[in-house]
């Protein structure tokens, strides 16, 4: 088994200000944009990504918050259920281009998750994708629209997000059995 | 953590961690029912039977939301006009409902125990929705949820209960769980209607609501339950009322932010007075709308563990 660092804190600080500076160019502004974090590093991902943008544009990014768990496709199939905490989603979704954000892109199924419980808050104008990790073997046609690093992985390796809100150092760890 | 059950049968089985994991759940189901949207597709595919021995329109309906806001179909199984009335045993009529693949049977009945049977016997999941004197596990879970959303709390708190207690499967599950979550329970009402011994299971018993309501932070008023009394326990309706009945002069004993709960029906002017019953201290709608999210959860949770141990 050997375990890698594959971005530190200052490689995730950089890979956030990109992904903020493509999400503005993509949009052209911020006008009717919106972040919203998948439970839970993705929330993490989406505040940073939205003071970045605050930082660079000077305008406010509401923040949104989705827990996927009841729309998950393997709740009646998996052993035992995960804890389910709530959607906040502050702002009206009608017209708005919304951003998805999750820390790791795997086989899809949790962005489809994301978005069918997306569709049933409201209408978006559009839907992105933004994920800090992309580690491939999609099971679903989905595709990210900013991705802060593609990592080409094996099924059995381990990605793990260590983010500093949960109480760890910014890290990304590969773990290969 | 999760909760490794078939099946809800009592309070009294419950240990703190699963009663709070049911509270922690029932608050996210909570935000779901206030979304525009109330319907998740979690349970989509299942089955829930709502198994009616005695009449109920709220905790029915309140079942009937719960399982439709998760996706589940659910099957109302009225008793009148059914086999039963030609003599099925209620096994027997369990059993053939089973048979029709029912994942949740959802059971009133006024034989204490009866949920026990069939949880026993099936390989459904079972809710008790309240068995004969017993108990009534998901009403003393969605107070114990209306509580410790208004207080922040429930360990340290004085929680008053009053009236017909021996009679109440509400009071029962509310004692055990209350108790349970480090709560101090006072229980007051007539002689005739407070249980032998009562007192084993933690609760210290009041015969005048004056003392019984004195710094309390929650009453918890019982319906005097008149179509289960054959005897009389108490002279007179007029005369409970005189000694019980919760005015705006008793509640002025219990601290002033004391909340008023009473799982419903009300008997208006019998054990409560509309005063109270509609004042600003009265939670008893929110304890009707807190139901639905506690039921959903325990739909949930109930769900997972079923595929665990089956």
């Amino acid at each position: 088994m050997s375990e890698k660092v594959i971005m530190d804190p200052l490689g995730i600080g950089r890979a956030l200000s990109r992904i903020a500076h493509e999400i503005i160019e993509r949009n052209k502004g911020t006008e009717g944009l919106a972040l919203v974090g998948i439970r839970t590093c993705g929330i993490h991902l989406a505040r940073r990504i939205a003071e970045k943008i605050k930082e660079i544009e000077k305008s406010e990014v509401p923040v949104g918050v989705l827990d996927i768990t009841l729309y998950r496709d393997d709740l009646l199939t998996r052993k035992g259920h995960p804890a389910v905490r709530k959607t906040e989603i502050p702002f009206d979704l009608a017209g708005t281009v919304v951003v998805l954000v999750d820390d790791v892109l795997y086989t899809g199924r949790t962005i489809r998750a994301a978005m069918d419980e997306l569709m049933d808050f409201g209408r978006p104008a559009m839907i992105q994708l933004a994920v800090l990790i992309d580690r491939g073997h999609r099971e679903l046609p989905i595709r990210a629209d900013y991705v802060g690093k593609g990592v080409p992985t094996s099924k059995t390796a381990v990605i793990k997000v260590l983010l500093s809100e949960e109480g760890m150092e910014d890290r990304v760890i590969l773990r290969e059995d | 953590m999760e909760l490794k059950r078939k099946d809800l049968l009592d309070i009294k089985g419950l240990d703190q961690e699963e009663i709070g994991l049911i509270l922690d759940t029932a608050e996210s189901f909570k935000e779901v029912t206030g979304r525009e949207i109330k319907k998740v597709p979690t349970l989509r595919g299942k089955t829930v039977v709502n198994l009616f021995f005695e009449p109920s329109t709220r905790t029915r309906t309140s079942f009937e939301i719960a399982a439709k806001r998760l996706s589940a179909d659910v099957i109302n199984f009225s008793v009148s006009g059914s086999s039963v009335s030609k003599g099925e045993t209620l096994l027997d009529t369990a059993r053939n409902i089973e048979a029709m693949r029912a994942d949740f049977i959802i059971i009133r009945h006024q034989a204490s125990g009866a949920p026990h049977i069939l949880a026993r016997n099936l390989r459904s999941s079972v809710i008790n929705a309240g068995d004969g004197l017993h108990e009534h596990p998901t009403q003393a879970l969605l107070d114990m949820f209306t509580i410790r959303e208004r207080k922040g709390k429930i360990e340290g708190l004085t929680v008053a209960i009053i009236g017909d207690i021996a009679h109440s499967r509400v009071a029962r599950s509310n004692i055990y769980g209350l108790t349970r979550m480090g709560a101090r329970v006072r229980i007051a009402g007539p002689p005739a209607l407070i249980p032998a011994d009562v007192e084993t299971l933690g609760v210290s018993v009041f015969h005048s609501m004056e003392e019984a309501l004195s710094g309390a932070d929650v009453i918890m008023v019982l319906r005097i339950q008149l179509e289960r009394q054959g005897k009389n326990y108490f002279p007179t309706l007029r005369e409970f009322a005189n000694l019980y009945c919760l005015t705006e002069g008793r509640v002025g004993h219990a601290k002033g932010d004391v909340m008023i709960m009473h799982p419903g029906p009300v008997n208006r002017g019998i054990e409560i007075s509309p005063e109270v019953a509609d004042g600003l201290s009265s939670v008893i709608l929110e304890q009707v709308t807190n139901g639905v999210a506690v039921r959903m959860a325990v739909l949930y949770l109930l769900s997972g563990a079923g595929e665990k141990l089956s």
